[in-house]
Order: structure tokens, then sequence, then C-alpha cells
């Protein structure tokens, strides 16, 4: 079976989050709190986050999905952790061009994320990679911090 | 037995997806449609497009003849009394919401009771649950076996004389499960509650007969059943309809319009304001024509051997959960499976990869799915122009995905 397709999809480094997911779990002193879910298809997430004087000092999830949008989740909690909630949503805003296979601000280090690049060559796929992001930009809006 | 050169009819299925020979396994979402609809449709946009039930010239009456046409065949199909019971809708979402916007505003009150099950898909959920909510009225659910299964017991139990409607699928979308609409409708008589049968997954693949299931409305889709998107039927009982209320004012379904009151036209007309799917009614004509052809009876024997098979082959790998009825004689032609330790969204990627598709998600069943105890599944259904090659791929596509995750999980 001719996997190099799926190969630019299932990055090692994607399953090695999916295996074993970072910032599992839930913040209870966080100040920023929020569910999404993904109707389309039943994946959900709960994200919190804890922001001090403007700065991502932690953040965690729960939820349910497939590979992609749990490792997505787990990636996008580590790389926001220690930037402001500007740079966040920044970032949320640059990987989203990259799931729309647009060319992106690159001056952001994204690090592991950037594995997530090979998603945009399935676009069913991209919602479930978007869904942590999503919630993450939402959130912070909506706390207003 | 269907014929196995039938695939020569469909050319969609002829062609490679991702380099290999395309394995459509997702007729439950919606069937491909064969040469014989495709060219029914045409033929109408070329040599008979008008509008219907107006003019006085020659394309209108061919339009006309045309699209009643389509009427009566779906009347013999389903075996309705009469073309005055047969509404073209837009498809099965938008007939169950007419019973509900319609007969149920107008016969449902406080108290009083609907009566579901688990297993409904949210079109057949939806309309009744946003109706109780309306009229302060009780939503039932009917509790279902173990095995995905309708016991008469517990129908008994939840119908009441309290009780106005009762509706559920002929077919389950997600565990195939057949249901005992005939004996329910009984049920619900004997309480004085009309049957409501979502026939979305059991019309196509079934002989399906309104009088002898008794049932007072069935809804379907002609997508499913070869005929092209957008076109639907609503089958009612004549002395409902003639009571209940049309949902969309407009034109053609008024007798005489003043500046204050207005009149209805005759049955069905009186539920279709605007201007109908005429190319749509006719086509789901025309995949009525070709299913007969076939025989209803050969198509359902089809779809539960190739289930039968399914189960078999799906039951031998190691990891692989099938929900639903284990018996295939229980169940319509869909399987229902994961694949232990990789998500059905991973499983459905890696099969498409290999040209294979199958549905991944939820189904539209997101109570079905709690009950169930998983957020999501993988699920394969076949028509008439699947085969055991097929199944033979999906089998090893799935090999191939748990291979796939095992090496990629080490």
């Amino acid at each position: 079976m001719s996997m190099n397709k799926l190969d630019q999809l299932y990055r090692s480094v994607i399953m090695d989050h999916y295996k074993k997911p970072r910032n599992k779990g839930v913040i209870d002193d966080s100040n920023v709190s929020i569910d999404m879910n993904n109707p389309t298809c039943g994946d959900r997430i709960h994200l919190s986050i804890k922001v001090e004087d403007g700065i991502v000092v932690d953040a965690k999830f729960e939820g349910e999905g497939c590979s992609i949008s749990m490792s997505s989740a787990s990636m996008m909690t580590q790389a926001i952790k220690g930037k402001t909630t500007e740079e966040a949503v920044k970032l949320a805003q640059v990987f989203s061009e990259m799931m729309l296979g647009h060319d992106h601000d690159d001056s952001l280090d994204l690090g592991d994320v950037e594995a997530l690049s090979g998603v945009s060559q399935f676009p069913a796929r991209i919602k479930c990679a978007t869904l942590s992001w999503k919630a993450m930009e939402k959130g912070i809006k909506e706390a207003n911090l | 037995m269907i014929k196995t050169n039938i695939r020569g009819y469909f050319p969609i299925l002829d062609q490679e997806v991702n380099g290999h020979p395309l394995v459509y396994l997702d007729s439950a979402a919606t069937t491909q449609k064969p040469i014989q609809v495709l060219e029914a449709v045409k033929h109408y946009y070329e040599f008979e497009n008008s509008n219907v039930h107006r003019g006085v010239h020659t394309l209108g009456n061919r339009a006309t003849d045309a699209y009643e046409g389509a009427r009566e065949k779906v009347r013999k199909f389903i075996n309705a009394n009469s073309t005055e019971e047969i509404i073209f809708t837009k498809g099965t979402t938008n007939s169950l919401n007419m019973v509900a916007l319609s007969y149920g505003r107008a016969n449902v009150g406080e108290g009083d009771e609907i009566v579901i099950t688990y297993m409904e898909h949210h079109s057949n959920l939806i309309p009744w649950q946003q109706l109780a909510k309306e009229k302060n009225a009780t939503l039932k659910y009917i509790d279902m076996n173990p095995d995905g299964t309708l016991s008469m017991d517990k129908v008994k139990e939840a119908i009441t004389d309290r009780t106005k409607i009762v509706a559920i699928a002929y077919a389950s979308n997600v565990l195939g499960t057949l249901n005992p609409v005939k004996e329910i409708a009984a049920v619900a008589h004997a309480h004085g509650a009309v049957m409501v049968v979502d026939g979305a997954q059991g019309v196509p693949h079934f002989k399906t007969d309104v009088q002898d299931l008794d049932c007072d409305f069935l809804a379907f889709s002609g997508h499913k059943m070869c005929g092209p998107t957008g076109i639907g039927v609503l089958y009612g009982k004549k002395e409902h309809l003639e009571a209940m209320n049309p949902i969309d004012f407009g034109g053609e379904m008024i007798s005489i319009v003043g500046l204050y009151e207005s009149t209805w036209a005759d049955l069905p007309w009186k539920f279709e304001g605007g201007t109908p799917n005429i190319a749509g009614a006719i086509g789901l004509g025309a995949a009525i024509d070709f299913l007969e052809e076939i025989g209803m009876d050969n198509i359902i024997e089809h779809e539960q051997r190739l289930t039968r098979y399914a189960i078999e082959q799906l039951s031998a790998i190691e990891g692989v959960s099938i929900y639903g009825p284990q018996d295939a004689a229980k169940r319509s032609g869909l399987v229902t499976f994961n694949l232990d330790g990789v998500h059905p969204h991973d499983v459905a990627t890696v099969l498409d990869m290999e040209g294979i598709a199958v549905r991944a998600g939820h189904h539209c069943a997101q109570p079905l799915m709690k009950w169930l105890e998983c957020s999501a599944t993988a699920r394969a259904s076949f028509y008439i122009y699947n085969t055991e090659a097929d199944i033979d791929r999906l089998v090893e596509g799935l090999r191939n995905a748990k291979e796939y995750f095992a090496d990629v999980n080490e």
C-alpha cells in the first residue's frame, strides 16, 4: 500500500503527541475556560488557560477525538505557554492560514506544530486540526484579559 | 439475485480514487445514480422543461404529465390508495418537519406525549423535540435492548392514552436494525395515536406497503434510492392530509386568493407551494422504474447477503467491534464498527487513501452515540452495486489501517 501521502499526515511527532498528550487535564484556577465541539464528527475539547500579566502561564486540555484533533490540542497548549495572549491569538491565525495551505507568517516559532502542515492536503481533516486552536482564540478573546 | 453487470449502469463507480479503483461504501448517506436516472433528468431539461400546472402550451403539458406520472409511480411503489396521498418534498427531513409543523401543532397539546426511540436520526428527533418544547408536551424514548433492537414489551410500556404521535425509523441508519413498525402502528392506533415512519433507510431497500403497515405518515428521500438529491416524499393518509393546514403558502397551492382570505388547492397540491423540483420528481420516477426492474425482494436479499459476509469478515479482524444486531436477517445493508485503538476518522482517512469511501462520525445520531457510549463510529453501507469483492477490499484496508497505526503507535 502506498503510504507516502499518509506519512505526510501522520508524522511521527503527531503520533507521539497523540499517544502521549502533553498538558492533559483541567486547571482549577484558570481564567479562560471553554468547551468546543465539532458538530459534524463528534470531536470535543475542554480547554483551560491561566493568564498572568498578559502571559499564558499554563494551558491544559481534555477531550475526545481523532489523532489529528488530539495531537493538535496537545501541540497547541505547548506552543502558547509563555506567549502573550496577543501572540497566542496570532498563532491561531497563523495556524489557520497554514491549514488552508496559504503562505503564512514564519517569524513565529511554531515548534512541533509545523508537523501538522501536511493536514492541509486532507481537506476533510482540517476541522479536526483547527478545533483546539479555534477554542483557544475564542476563549482568550471572550475572557477579555 | 442481482446481476453482477448492474455496476455498468453507474458511471461514477468506474474511476480511480487516490490511485485505486473506487469502492463506494457510503450508500446510506447517498446512493449513486444509474444512467437511466441521469438520462431521465437530461431528457426532461432537453425536451420538456416548463412549469407544471400552469401554461396552456404543449411543453407545460408535457412537464405536468411527466411530474404527475412520477407521482403515480411513487404511489404504486409504496402501494398508497391514491396519488392524493403522495406529496413531493425536498427530502425526509422536510417531510418529517411538515408532519410536526402541521399535524403536530394542531393535534399535540400540553401534557400529551410524543414517543420516539434512541436510534432516531436527528431528522426524526429534533422536529419532535422542538414540538414538545413548544407545546409543553413530553418527549418519550422507548428503551432499546442491548443489541439495539426494540422489544414490543417496551413499546407497549411507552405508548399510553396520552400519546398523540409515535415516530420511528423503519431501519436505523447506524445499527441497521429493522423495526417492527407494523406492530408498533397497531399499538399506537389502539391508544388513538398516529404512526409516523421515517422510511429513509427502509424504502430504498425493501418492499414498503403503506396499507399493510397501516402507518399514518411515511417519509423518505429520493437520493438514497438512486434518485436525485432535493426530492423526497411525504405519504399521509388522506383523512389526515385533508384536515391539515399547508406549511408553504404561495403559488400552485391555492384555489381562490382574495385580499384577506384564500382557499387551498386540492390534495396533494395544497402542500406543494411554489414551483416544485420537477426534474427531481421525474428522476425519482426513473429510479423507481430501475429498482422495480431489479426487484425489491432481490435488493434486500442482496444487501443481507453482503451484510452477513461483512459481519463475518470484519469479526475475524482482532480489535473490530460491530454495533447493532449480529443477525443479518434483522438488519438492512450496513455495518457500523470501530477498530480498537484507531479513531474512526483515522480509519476513514486510511481507507480513503486506498479508494474506499466509508462514513465516520456520529451519523446524525448523537443520542444513539451516547447510548452506545462512543463519540464516533465508522460505517460501511451497501447497495445494489456492491459486491463481496468490495467487502474484501474493506477488510484488507482495515488490516492495513491496523498495521499502520500499530507501527506509528510503537
